[in-house]
Parts: C-alpha cells; sequence; structure tokens
C-alpha cells in the first residue's frame, strides 16, 4: 500500500457537509435524559441547603413521608454506610493537597448553598416535589466565606479537619533568578490585577440521572446527561463499589456541556445508591434554578500578571500569581483547572523567563469546574488586557506591540518558557486578517475623529491574539501534572460485510457534530458515501474504551485514532485485495472505493467485494482473519496549538454607560479542518460565550453566600437580540503532532473573546481616564468606572 | 369517592385519592386527546409525560429560555407558563406535528441548511417560535429576527446561523 503525502485525497474533507445529527434534533426524535421511558421509575427531589455554611442539628422528615406518593426520605446519616468512597477528585495536583471528604448527601454540616442534605423518593415528579416541602431541617447557620481573600485569611476554616481554607499552592517556575534579574533590568514594568467572576455554564439542557437497576443478576446502567460516560462508569465502580463490569453508562442526546457536564456528581452516584436501594429504576431531573447549587460553575479566581519589557515593549519576562476558588469542595478536575492555564500567562509572545504561582482556597459557595476553554481563557485574558496596558506605557499601538512579541515563525517548533513545545504557528498573518477583517484603520479615523469632536459616544478598539494548548493529552505529561487517568483515545472501524461501515469512538458528543465529522474522515479514506457510514458513541457497552469529550480533544485525539484505525483496516483489505487480485499489497491503491493495481488500472477490485470477502472468509490469505475491523488507541505525543486573532468594536454611551457591541471580527488557525461549516459554528457559539463574560454574566452571591442570579431571569445568558453577526476568517497551519495536521476549535472562540471585549471597552474610556474596568462591563460597572476615574458626562 | 364527579366547571372534575382531576380535552398535533390531569400540571408536563411529546424540552423554571416553545392556536406559547387545563378546547402543535409526509417543514429545513443548532435542545422551541414569528411578520429583517426571538436562548450557536435560518425560511 501507498500512502499518499497529502492526508484527505478523498474529496469530503475540508467540505461544509450538513450534519447527520439534525433530523433527530429537529424533530424531536432524539431522546435526552429526561425524554427516556422508564415503567415504574421513582422520582428523586433533592433537599438542598439554603444556608452557605450551618451545621445541622436535626431533620425531621415526618411530614415529608405523610405525602401522597413519598416512598422515602434519607438523610446523610441514613446513607453514610452506602459509599465506598466520596466523591472522587481526579487531579490531586500537589502530594499535599487538601481534599475535603465530599459525600452525595452532608453529614452533620451543609457547606454551601445547594449541598444536599436528604433526598426524597416519590412515584412521580410532582410528588417529590410536594415531599420537599415536608422535610424540616433544624439548621444552625454559621460564619460563610464567600470571597478568595476571605478564604486565605482562614478567619473561618470550613473544613475544621484540613485546618486551613488552603487546598494547594502550585508554583511553576523554571528560572527564579532570571525572572528577577529581568524585572530588575525592565525598562517597562506593567503590574495589573484582574477579576474573573463567577460564571454560570448553563447548557441548555439542565443536568439529569436515571439509573435502571437488575437487582437479580447485579447489572445496573446509569444514564446520565454527561460528557464523560467513559470516565464516570470507572467513577462510579469506585465511589459505589459497583463492580465495573456489572456497570454500562450510557449519555443520551446531551444538550449541551461547556465542561460542566464533565464531572462525576452527587446525583449520579445517589440516584444508582437509591435504585440498589429500592430495586427499581430511580431518576432525578436537575431544574434551572437548582443548577445553580447542583453543577459546577466556572472561572473564579483573582490574577496579578506583570510584565517586563526593554524600552521597545519586547517582553523580557512574565510573572502570573493566582487565588483561584475551588468552591467548597474539590470536584473532578478543578484543582488542575488552573494548570490547564498555567503553561500559557506569556500568550502567543517570545519571552526568555517566566513565572506562574496559583494558591487554590475553599468557600461556602458551589464547587467550581472546568468550563468552557478552562484555564485558558483566563490565561489569554490576563496576558491580552496586560499587553494593552504595556502597548500604552510604551506608547505604541496595542496591534504593534503584540508583532513586536510574536514567536517568529521560523521558531516553531518553539520551546515555550514554561516548558512546552509549541506544534506550529504563523501569527501575524492571523492578526492582519482580522485587523483587515474589522476595517482597522478605518475604525481607528473614526475613533480619532470623533475624539477630537468631544464626542461623548465613544468607540473602542480591543485586539486578542490567542495561543491555546488543547487536544488533552498526552498521558505522559498529565503523569507530570499529577493527572489521575490518561489522554489517550480509542476508536474501532468496522466495514461491515454489505460495505457499510461502522465507527465506534470513545469521544462522547454533545452538539458538536461528531458524527457528521468522523464519518467524513472515514468516507474520505475508503471512498464510501459519508452517510454510509454509522458512527457509534457514548455507551459503554458499545464503545468499552474510552476518554471522553472536553479541552478540544475530540478531533485531534480521537479524531486521529479513527484516521489511524481506518488506515488499518484499509491495510488489512489491501492484504485481501492482493490476494484477490493476484498482485503485492505494496502495489495497490484505494481510490474511489476501488483496489487498484499501481500501473495496471484494470486489475481492480471494490471495496465492497473485499468487504464481502472478508465476511464469507471462503478464501483468504493465509493467516489473515475474517472480517474487517481494526482498533487503535491513540496517545498523542505533545498538545495542539490553535491560535487566532479576534478584534471587537464597541461603542460607549458615557451617559448611560451602555456598551454596544458592534462589530466583531476573527481570524482563526485550527489547522486542517474537516468541515468548515462546523468550525464556524463552534467559533460562533464560543465567542459569544467568551463576550457575555465580558459584557453579561456573573453568577453574583451576596455576603452570605447566597445566589442572586441563579436563574435565566437574572444570570444574563445572551438572547438573540444582544448579540452581532460576526465576520471570520481562518488561516491553516497545520499541527505536525497528529497524521490530520488538526488542532481543535471548541474553545477557542471562548478563549479569545472576553479579552477582545474588554479591551475595547477600556480603549473607549482611555480618554476619560478609565484604565481598568470589572467583568461584566454592565451600565452600572461602566458608569463606575467613569466615576471613579473622575471624567465624563453625569 | 374515587372517580366521582364532584363539580362541573366548564369541564368535569373529579376526586381521586390523589386529589382533583379535571379531564383536558385538546387537539394535539391534529388529534382530539381527551386526558385526566392535575389542575396544576403544566402544559409542557402534560404533552411530555401524558402524551409523550417528548421533543417539547424544558430548559428553564422562570420562562426565560423558550425551549418549551409550542403553537398554542397557531400563535408561539410558552408551554412551561401555561397549565394543561388552559389549553382545554385549544389546538396546539408541538414539534413532533411539524414535519408532514413531505418531510421537514421549511423551517426545519432552514434550520438543517445553515447549521443553526448544534445540540439541539433549544432547537425544538426556537422552531416552534420562528415558525409563529414569520407567520405573524412579513418583511422580516436581521433585527427583527432577532428581537422576534429574544425569548429563546441558544448556548451553542451565537444565534448567527439561526438569524440566517429564518430569514432564509421567511422568504
Amino acid at each position: 500500500m501507498t500512502v499518499t503525502d497529502t492526508p484527505f485525497a478523498g474529496g469530503v474533507v475540508g467540505e461544509a457537509r450538513l450534519r447527520k445529527e439534525d433530523p433527530a434534533l429537529l424533530t424531536g426524535e432524539a431522546k435526552f435524559i429526561d425524554d427516556l421511558e422508564l415503567p415504574g421509575a421513582l422520582w428523586v427531589a433533592c433537599v438542598r441547603s439554603p444556608h452557605a455554611h450551618a451545621r445541622i442539628n436535626g431533620i425531621d422528615t415526618s411530614d415529608a413521608l405523610a405525602v401522597d406518593g413519598v416512598i422515602a426520605v434519607y438523610t446523610g446519616t441514613d446513607l453514610a454506610d452506602t459509599w465506598a468512597a466520596p466523591l472522587p477528585c481526579a487531579w490531586p495536583v500537589t502530594d499535599d493537597m487538601k481534599n475535603p471528604d465530599h459525600f452525595p448527601v452532608a453529614q452533620g454540616k451543609a457547606n454551601y448553598a445547594g449541598d444536599i442534605v436528604a433526598v426524597v423518593v416519590a412515584t412521580s415528579r410532582y410528588a417529590a416535589a410536594d415531599g420537599l416541602e415536608g422535610v424540616v431541617v433544624d439548621y444552625e447557620p454559621l460564619d460563610a466565606v464567600v470571597s478568595v481573600e476571605d478564604a486565605e485569611s482562614d478567619r473561618v476554616v470550613i473544613h475544621e479537619d484540613l485546618g486551613t481554607n488552603v487546598s494547594y499552592e502550585w508554583p511553576l517556575i523554571p528560572d527564579p533568578e532570571g525572572v528577577d534579574a529581568a524585572f530588575e533590568a525592565a525598562t517597562h514594568h506593567v503590574t495589573e490585577t484582574y477579576v474573573h467572576q463567577r460564571l454560570i455554564p448553563a447548557p441548555m439542557e439542565p443536568r439529569g440521572v436515571a439509573v435502571v437497576p437488575a437487582p437479580h443478576n447485579g447489572d445496573m446502567t446509569l444514564y446520565s446527561s454527561t460528557q464523560i460516560p467513559h470516565v464516570l462508569k470507572v467513577m462510579a465502580a469506585l465511589t459505589l463499589g459497583v463492580p465495573e463490569q456489572k456497570l454500562r453508562v450510557i449519555a443520551p442526546s446531551v444538550g449541551g456541556g461547556f465542561g460542566c457536564k464533565l464531572n462525576v456528581y452527587a446525583e449520579e452516584i445517589l440516584c444508582m445508591a437509591l435504585a440498589q436501594r429500592h430495586g427499581v429504576p430511580v431518576r432525578w431531573t436537575e431544574s434551572r434554578t437548582e443548577a445553580a447549587g447542583s453543577t459546577i460553575q466556572g472561572r473564579a479566581q483573582r490574577q496579578t500578571i506583570e510584565l517586563a519589557s526593554d524600552a521597545d515593549g519586547k517582553l523580557t519576562a512574565v510573572r502570573a500569581t493566582l487565588l483561584a476558588d475551588m468552591g467548597a469542595y474539590l470536584q473532578l478536575v478543578a484543582p488542575g483547572v488552573p494548570l490547564l492555564g498555567a503553561f500559557l500567562y506569556h500568550g502567543l509572545y517570545d519571552v526568555p523567563f517566566y513565572s506562574f504561582t496559583c494558591k487554590s482556597v475553599f468557600t461556602n459557595l458551589t464547587p467550581t469546574d472546568a468550563y468552557r476553554g478552562a484555564g485558558r481563557p483566563e490565561a489569554t485574558y490576563a496576558i491580552e488586557r496586560a499587553m494593552d496596558a504595556l502597548a500604552v506605557a510604551v506608547g505604541v499601538g496595542t496591534d504593534e506591540i503584540r508583532s513586536r512579541n510574536f514567536i517568529p515563525t521560523e521558531k516553531f517548533p518553539y520551546d515555550s518558557p514554561a516548558g512546552l513545545v509549541f506544534d506550529s504557528g504563523d501569527y501575524q498573518p492571523a492578526l492582519d486578517r482580522a485587523k483587515e477583517l474589522i476595517g482597522w484603520d478605518t475604525r481607528m479615523a473614526e475613533q480619532a475623529e470623533r475624539r477630537a469632536a468631544g464626542s461623548t459616544t465613544h468607540l473602542g478598539l480591543g485586539i486578542s491574539t490567542y495561543v491555546e494548548m488543547c487536544g488533552l493529552a498526552p498521558s505522559r505529561v498529565l503523569a507530570s501534572l499529577n493527572y489521575a487517568a490518561g489522554g489517550w483515545e480509542s476508536a474501532t472501524v468496522r466495514i461491515l460485510p454489505t460495505c457499510k461501515i461502522q465507527v465506534v469512538t470513545g469521544a462522547s458528543p454533545h452538539g458538536q457534530g461528531h458524527e457528521t465529522c468522523w464519518s467524513m474522515i472515514v468516507a474520505d479514506r475508503l471512498g464510501v458515501d459519508p452517510d454510509d457510514v454509522e458512527v457509534l458513541h457514548s455507551d459503554t457497552a458499545i464503545s468499552p474504551l474510552g476518554m471522553d469529550t472536553y479541552g478540544s480533544r475530540s478531533l485531534s485525539v480521537g479524531g486521529t485514532a479513527i484516521w489511524m484505525a481506518t488506515e488499518k483496516v484499509v491495510e488489512k483489505a489491501a492484504t485481501i485485495a492482493a490476494h484477490m487480485l493476484e498482485a503485492n499489497p505494496e502495489d495497490l491503491e484505494l481510490t474511489g472505493g476501488v483496489f487498484s493495481v499501481k500501473g495496471s488500472p484494470e486489475a481492480e477490485v471494490p471495496l465492497a467485494g473485499v468487504a464481502f470477502a472478508a465476511f464469507t472468509a471462503h478464501d483468504l490469505p493465509d493467516g489473515v482473519e475474517p472480517n474487517l475491523e481494526a482498533q487503535v488507541t491513540w496517545d498523542p505525543p505533545n498538545f495542539t496549538f490553535p491560535f487566532g486573532a479576534h478584534i471587537a468594536l464597541v461603542e460607549i454611551d458615557e451617559a448611560t454607560g451602555a456598551v454596544d457591541l458592534v462589530d466583531y471580527a476573527a481570524c482563526d488557525d485550527c489547522g486542517n479542518q474537516i468541515n468548515p461549516m462546523i468550525v464556524e459554528g463552534q467559533l460562533h457559539g464560543g465567542i459569544v460565550q467568551g463576550i457575555a463574560q465580558a459584557l453579561w454574566e456573573e453568577a453574583i452571591y451576596d455576603e452570605d453566600g447566597q445566589c442572586r442570579s441563579a436563574n435565566l431571569a437574572d444570570y444574563l445568558v445572551p438572547s438573540a437580540a444582544e448579540c452581532i453577526d460576526m465576520k471570520l476568517d481562518h488561516t491553516v497551519t497545520p499541527s505536525p503532532t497528529n497524521p490530520m495536521g488538526v488542532k481543535g476549535i471548541g474553545e477557542a472562540g471562548t478563549i479569545a473573546s472576553t479579552a477582545a471585549v474588554m479591551n475595547a471597552v477600556v480603549d473607549a474610556l482611555r480618554p476619560l481616564g478609565v484604565t481598568e474596568m470589572a467583568m461584566p462591563a454592565s451600565p452600572m460597572a461602566v458608569r463606575r468606572a467613569i466615576e471613579a476615574a473622575g471624567g465624563g458626562a453625569s | 369517592m374515587p372517580g366521582t364527579p364532584l363539580l362541573e366547571v366548564g369541564r368535569l372534575v373529579h376526586m381521586t385519592p390523589w386529589g382533583f382531576v379535571m379531564e383536558v380535552s385538546v387537539t394535539v398535533n391534529g388529534e382530539v386527546r381527551t386526558v385526566d390531569v392535575e389542575p396544576r400540571t403544566l402544559l409542557a408536563h402534560f404533552l411530555r409525560d401524558e402524551l409523550g411529546l417528548t421533543g417539547t424540552n424544558i430548559g428553564c423554571d422562570t420562562s426565560s429560555c423558550g425551549a418549551c416553545t409550542v403553537l398554542v392556536d397557531g400563535r408561539s406559547a410558552k408551554s412551561c407558563t401555561m397549565l394543561a387545563v388552559q389549553v382545554d378546547g385549544a389546538d396546539v402543535t408541538t414539534i413532533e406535528g411539524l414535519a408532514g409526509k413531505d418531510g421537514l417543514h421549511p423551517m426545519q429545513e432552514a434550520f438543517h441548511e445553515c447549521h443553526a443548532l448544534q445540540c439541539g435542545y433549544c432547537t425544538p422551541g426556537m422552531v416552534m417560535a420562528a415558525v409563529s414569528l414569520v407567520d405573524e411578520y412579513s418583511d422580516l429583517d436581521a433585527d427583527g429576527v432577532r428581537e422576534g426571538l429574544e425569548g429563546n436562548l441558544c448556548r451553542c450557536t451565537g444565534y448567527q446561523n439561526i438569524v440566517k435560518a429564518v430569514l432564509a425560511a421567511s422568504e
């Protein structure tokens, strides 16, 4: 067999092919977790602490038990013997990390508003809700810790047995003396402090769990609206002590995740335990308001970033210090979230010296964990906001300061000061293209005119250039970061007797369009119609091996496994085809679904003929097994490093403080694209999610630890009316990390856009003396900043 | 006494061991359905749990997200904000009733063509709201679509392709 030089020759990859997922989703045919019909299922409702921090002195369940339809009520004490282990945290980032015991139902003390203190089991969802009203809990409220600064002070220690609220400190300072020397010698030393407010991930589908037990043979099926059925199976087996081979986990249609369904949640383990106890199916569906206390939140960190540069603004060192809010407990990968950004606080700039330190603390708030971008939006925000401050200090444009510092294209693969190897990059063309799309020069001129005319409607232009590390991840690198699992992905490609194709993937999609993209990869190589390829996923009985979907990993790791499994199955098919054609396998090529002998095109056999021959097995070459199937598990040698440049244009009314997003342009590079339509779709949604952090969204907590924006009436997920059309383009710099040259695009938009918008907001207000702005830049925040700067119309 | 008619207010009301139930007769997707429901039953739960029409999704509890949007007598309505008893005698269309024998409704087709959905959870409600919007307003422009769909949230698409799809379907 000859492998062609270009990775894709079939004419399918690269096409804006419409999605095969759509018809079921457009017609109501798709089954989400709450759609499952489970005859006889009992409904679970959770009694959640209304207090952020309270001792539980007693629970009276008698009124609840008297409610029609209520079968049982359990407290934490009732279930204490049920758990084989506490809920898991799979990322103990340091050996001495403090990790409090976290059980599905709290015992003795509630540590945040939302902590489950009792659970009602009833015959219907309405009866379960009625039962909640009847559970009377005697709480003794305690002082709540709601800010990271208060947490760090240990004024109140939340988990007394740990003796402190500090979970861990994690430094990454390869050359401390070099960093100090660079700051001593610097002409410009910029110090900036930023706060990433708490965000509620808010996928449109709330979470849900359903468990179907088979009491007599011990089988158990866990359905969950999860991004990680495979990881969940392992963790659930360990937490509840269910034999792993008896446990099957299925993620049905999942209505978005954005990281918040990358977890092992109390309700999953709880429903398993209750199904075991009652011997019948048990289910729970989260309500939206409940989610503020039942599903993880994102970001929540305070950053200080310092830049050292020479007189021309050329960076010589970057130092970042974080204080991160873990919430009340450590969820699955929460401690690792700051680490995913830890290597990227110098952005895409060539910097010799680097220092990063993170301290993470417990508060009496909802636990945090991965939210779209996880660590990388935070890092990008810090460096990109600080670069604007440096531009002002040096007295050059915000475009120029970046161009002066970009890692030169000839330095790739680039050894980063934080110890990574950036695979490939070519940054200046992306910035040039984004400037072109937004009409940079025209807009700058317009801004100057308005300023000269003394206009009170201010224009601001903000750039955010970014590089991210994605494609999680090389297992050995994860090991060095103390992560408790690997970063490989598995795939099986199976050519059925009728030449239809089954692809089994360990990735677990929840809106990304994997079925379409994976079909295209396989169809491109095999020369079949993508509609003849079926992608099987998200069920551990069908796809037993997998590491699931997060961290923009599915294509570069999972897709690569599929690409490799396709090559492997083609190799086997070629052996059979060669036998049929009485030729050498090395002399065959597969084009358009037909094997032919190079140089003798008349000697050919279609793949369909080979597939049937492999099935009948009547005349296979010696030593070749029947059937065409190949399985590959791929562990990437490196991360991939997508990059790009985003530019936002805002207009701010000085009198009202209202920020109007006028225009947005981006040029992204995710290497080779499988389906450009899906790439654009990921960018659209990702960009809006990042813009929302800048302008609208915040999980607002009061001093008692109560979430004041718990539902979608108060938490401002943007609607179509707040959003605008974005202008997108791309460059293509293939990754050398994988044979397809792909990188990843799921998080890029969110990583880039927050800083672009906030830089634009600050740029607009700079003539008024404003140099800093808290997120979200609500009209009130803008007015406060203007007033604090002593400028502007009143 | 279980099942005994207690009083009659428009429709029959029964007493059961579980409390009052009320008979609701409604035309759903062209078919008359007569079902006894608890008076507090939300229309969304009635459609999903009683009639098995699970295409109508529920995404919030504050009438904010619009995932549960259906047509009641031809106009969009959030089915989480209506009681089942309120549609007694009405004509309700859910996402399951939109596609015909000839395939997808033009709005569904436009969503497909324009890549206006990703996870698909908001999609049934978004499509129903869009059908109602296009029906109500001729000469919609992009701003009109954006304003008109303000009550329907999508977390995946950033709305750009949704606006494109609705405009395409409105032509």
